[in-house]
């Protein structure tokens, strides 16, 4: 690739376009060497508080000192086996959904069902495990489970939004069609904002929803209303003769849905709804404003340690650093499949 | 006539929908009359009256109203709402022109131009904004103090307490500039639309964008120096400890403009991307072989069957900035979520109106901005023959 000719052809294939190209290698010769000596040559990486970071670099030392605050909040130490068998078994829960063509797959699906469940029981406890309060939770756990159980719980109900804004009863479709547009048209904020503070109010004494599962309520309701949008474009999008096909063969409302127009649509709506849900992962962050530590919310709280004052940009980078792991692997995979859709329909139509 | 029969849709339809439009309205009644019970035994009042009681806290930025402490929590309600708009519109522009620019040097032939646009397009959109409005924030207040601002240009200075920037000062004469100026658009938005029919009919052309051009800038100068240059600056000066004169934008302002803009900006960019390439290389190539210059290839060619595809998500991109505005909170920039729905509820403890009204005119003014940018739409829209 990096021939002579490649370089003339995309980097001085005209005055305009040499003169740019010297200007930004001067730019980046001049940015790069500095940010990398901060970031990695002159860090320090070990120290017991801020005055041990003496060095022109990152102090990275905050982060070590925090860390298990970072992955686990304050999930007590004797419990937090359970917190690392969620981890360890994320990728056999996730990995068949996204991977169709996963050695043993159907048996890993049927894990990935009872997966979310084998969660809460481990995550809250319950017969034979000690229970932990979720407001012990924090960190990437919070970030995780608000995030993934969100994404998870909302996609059925998703599903149910958008067959039934298309369905041919006023009722149901006016019901459906207010709702999404309300939940779409209001920040997600004032959702969470709402579930913190006015959901006890409009809850019976005694039914007490805890802090965590009033802000996933907020996240479900609001990534089942986007999800609806983005599968509602999949059901349009399938061609009528489809419906009239099934309908021809006497299919039920249901049985023409599950078996006929769903399986089509979801597949290629997916990589729209994973889109979407990055977009929910990056929104789970706004929690902090309720009062959860997630994530951003320990690095903050890490922040207002005396011990490690002004440390802002080690911490934003530190958790940048994570989501971005998190989203652009997301979005790489999401690039991934509608290459593939792609391809797949070309040789069907061959 | 009427017949039980199951198997008959139309009557099946109708049970269910009886069924559902029950179950809903014997949930919002329980819930309704639940609510009911617990504001009474915690004793919360009720009602819009609060919105009369003044509010006793006060708000540092609020450009358009004076407001004090002892006003009305209604003010505060149109100060956050002043806010938010202030921060959505100049926000929205500022992603418009960035992520066009972006866009546009994505697609550029010079390969390290792309990538480092690509590369600020990922970095941007895979991390949380309101990470980012706090990273801008923490960088503005950790600038040098007053005494040592930093100066761009002599005129503006950036140091720990924000922006401090010159105030443009309008005489009584500018009345006349700003008249002259819409007599200008209105004229060249008439002239546009006679010089589209007379080449339609006729196939004479006219030089349409250097006229309305000339006219735009040119005619409203001329009234700016007959009416004797009625526009002044006051540019900030460093006395004492502060600066005297000029604008003071405060850090939360800043941050907000630059985490919002930066972050929508990598989103629209991918938009305008998605838009130029839209357009079939065949039509670049047909419009060359009528010997079109570039110029005319872009702006009546690329740019019209572009904007096609552009402006449906450029508008709910320009309704995520909106809605993205209320992480404001997160800084503590005064806008309709942080002031009215935060200090002033947590003040009367009303949160169920305090949240009713702040949700309500979100749902409003995303309302309003589909609705216009809709009509929009279907402007440029091809024209069914």
């Amino acid at each position: 690739m990096l021939s002579f000719n490649w370089i003339r052809q995309n980097l001085f294939s005209s005055w305009t376009n040499s003169i740019i190209t010297v200007v930004l290698i001067y730019f980046l010769a001049s940015i790069i060497p500095p940010m990398f000596d901060w970031l990695f040559f002159k860090a320090t990486w070990i120290a017991d508080d801020r005055t041990g970071c003496t060095s022109d670099g990152a102090c990275w030392a905050i982060i070590g000192a925090r860390f298990y605050q970072f992955m686990y909040g304050f999930y007590p130490t004797e419990e937090v086996w359970r917190v690392n068998l969620v981890y360890a078994l994320l990728p056999f829960g996730i990995l068949p959904l996204l991977w169709d063509k996963m050695p043993l797959r159907k048996q890993f699906l049927i894990f990935a069902i009872v997966y979310p469940f084998l969660v809460f029981f481990l995550l809250y406890g319950g017969p034979g495990l000690t229970s932990v309060a979720s407001n012990k939770w924090g960190g990437l756990l919070l970030t995780l489970f608000l995030g993934l159980g969100g994404i998870i719980i909302a996609f059925p109900l998703s599903i149910f939004l958008a067959l039934g804004r298309r369905s041919k009863m006023p009722a149901i479709s006016a019901i459906c069609v207010v709702f999404i547009e309300f939940i779409r048209g209001v920040p997600l904020i004032t959702l969470l904002f709402f579930g913190s503070m006015m959901l006890p109010l409009f809850l019976p004494e005694g039914l007490d929803i805890d802090t965590v599962l009033r802000a996933l309520v907020a996240v479900i309701i609001f990534q089942a209303a986007y999800g609806a949008e983005v599968v509602r474009g999949g059901l349009q999008a399938m061609p009528k003769g489809q419906y009239e096909a099934a309908q021809a063969l006497g299919l039920s409302y249901w049985q023409m849905n599950l078996k006929i127009i769903l399986p089509q649509a979801l597949k290629i709506t997916i990589p729209a709804l994973v889109n979407t849900a990055i977009g929910l992962f990056k929104d789970t962050s706004l929690v902090i404003v309720i009062g959860l530590l997630d994530l951003l919310g320990i690095g903050r709280a890490a922040l207002a340690d005396t011990k490690w004052m002004a440390l802002h940009v080690e911490v934003y980078v530190f958790i940048s650093v994570i989501f971005f792991i998190f989203c652009f692997g997301f979005s790489r995979y999401s690039l991934y499949l509608e290459k593939k859709l792609n391809t797949d329909n070309d040789s069907e139509n061959k | 006539m009427f017949k039980i029969d199951f198997s008959d849709q139309k009557f099946r339809a109708i049970i269910i929908q009886t069924i559902v439009v029950g179950l809903l309205a014997y949930g919002l009644y329980w819930i309704v009359q639940t609510t009911a019970y617990n504001l009474e035994k915690r004793n919360i009042a009720t009602g819009f009256g609060f919105l009369n009681d003044p509010a006793g806290f006060d708000i540092s930025f609020s450009p358009f109203i004076k407001f004090v402490a002892t006003d009305s929590h209604f003010a505060v309600y149109l100060v956050g709402l002043a806010n938010t708009l202030l921060i959505s519109v100049i926000g929205c522009i500022a992603a418009t022109f960035m992520g066009f620019f972006v866009g546009i040097i994505r697609l550029s032939s010079n390969w390290l131009l792309s990538q480092i646009a690509y590369v600020y397009v990922e970095i941007t959109r895979n991390i949380p904004l309101i990470l980012q409005l706090l990273f801008w924030y923490a960088l503005l207040i950790n600038l040098p103090r007053v005494k040592n601002s930093i100066a761009i240009g002599e005129t503006f200075f950036l140091n720990n307490r924000g922006l401090n920037s010159p105030q443009p000062i309008f005489g009584e004469n500018f009345i006349y500039v700003t008249v002259a100026i819409v007599i200008a658009i209105i004229v060249s938005i008439v002239f546009s639309r006679w010089a589209k029919r007379t080449q339609e009919t006729t196939g004479k052309q006219y030089p349409v964008v250097l006229i309305n051009f000339a006219s735009v800038i040119f005619f409203p100068l001329i009234v700016y120096f007959i009416s004797g240059s009625p526009l002044d600056f006051e540019n900030p000066e460093l006395k004492g400890f502060n600066f005297v004169g000029g604008m003071k934008i405060p850090p939360e302002f800043v941050a907000m403009f630059l985490g919002l803009s930066i972050y929508t900006a990598s989103f629209i960019s991918e938009i305008v991307r998605a838009g130029i390439l839209s357009v079939g290389k065949g039509q670049i190539e047909a419009a060359n072989s009528l010997g079109l210059r570039q110029n005319v290839i872009m702006n009546l060619i690329i740019i019209p069957q572009a904007l096609r595809v552009i402006v449906p998500p450029l508008t709910s991109q320009f309704l995520n900035l909106t809605k993205n505005s209320s992480l404001g909170i997160a800084i503590g920039y005064a806008d309709l979520v942080h002031g009215f729905g935060g200090i002033s509820l947590n003040q009367t403890g009303q949160a169920i109106e305090c949240m009713a009204i702040v949700m309500a005119t979100y749902l409003t003014i995303s309302l309003t901005i589909s609705f216009f940018m809709n009509i929009y739409n279907r402007a440029i829209q091809l024209e069914g023959r």
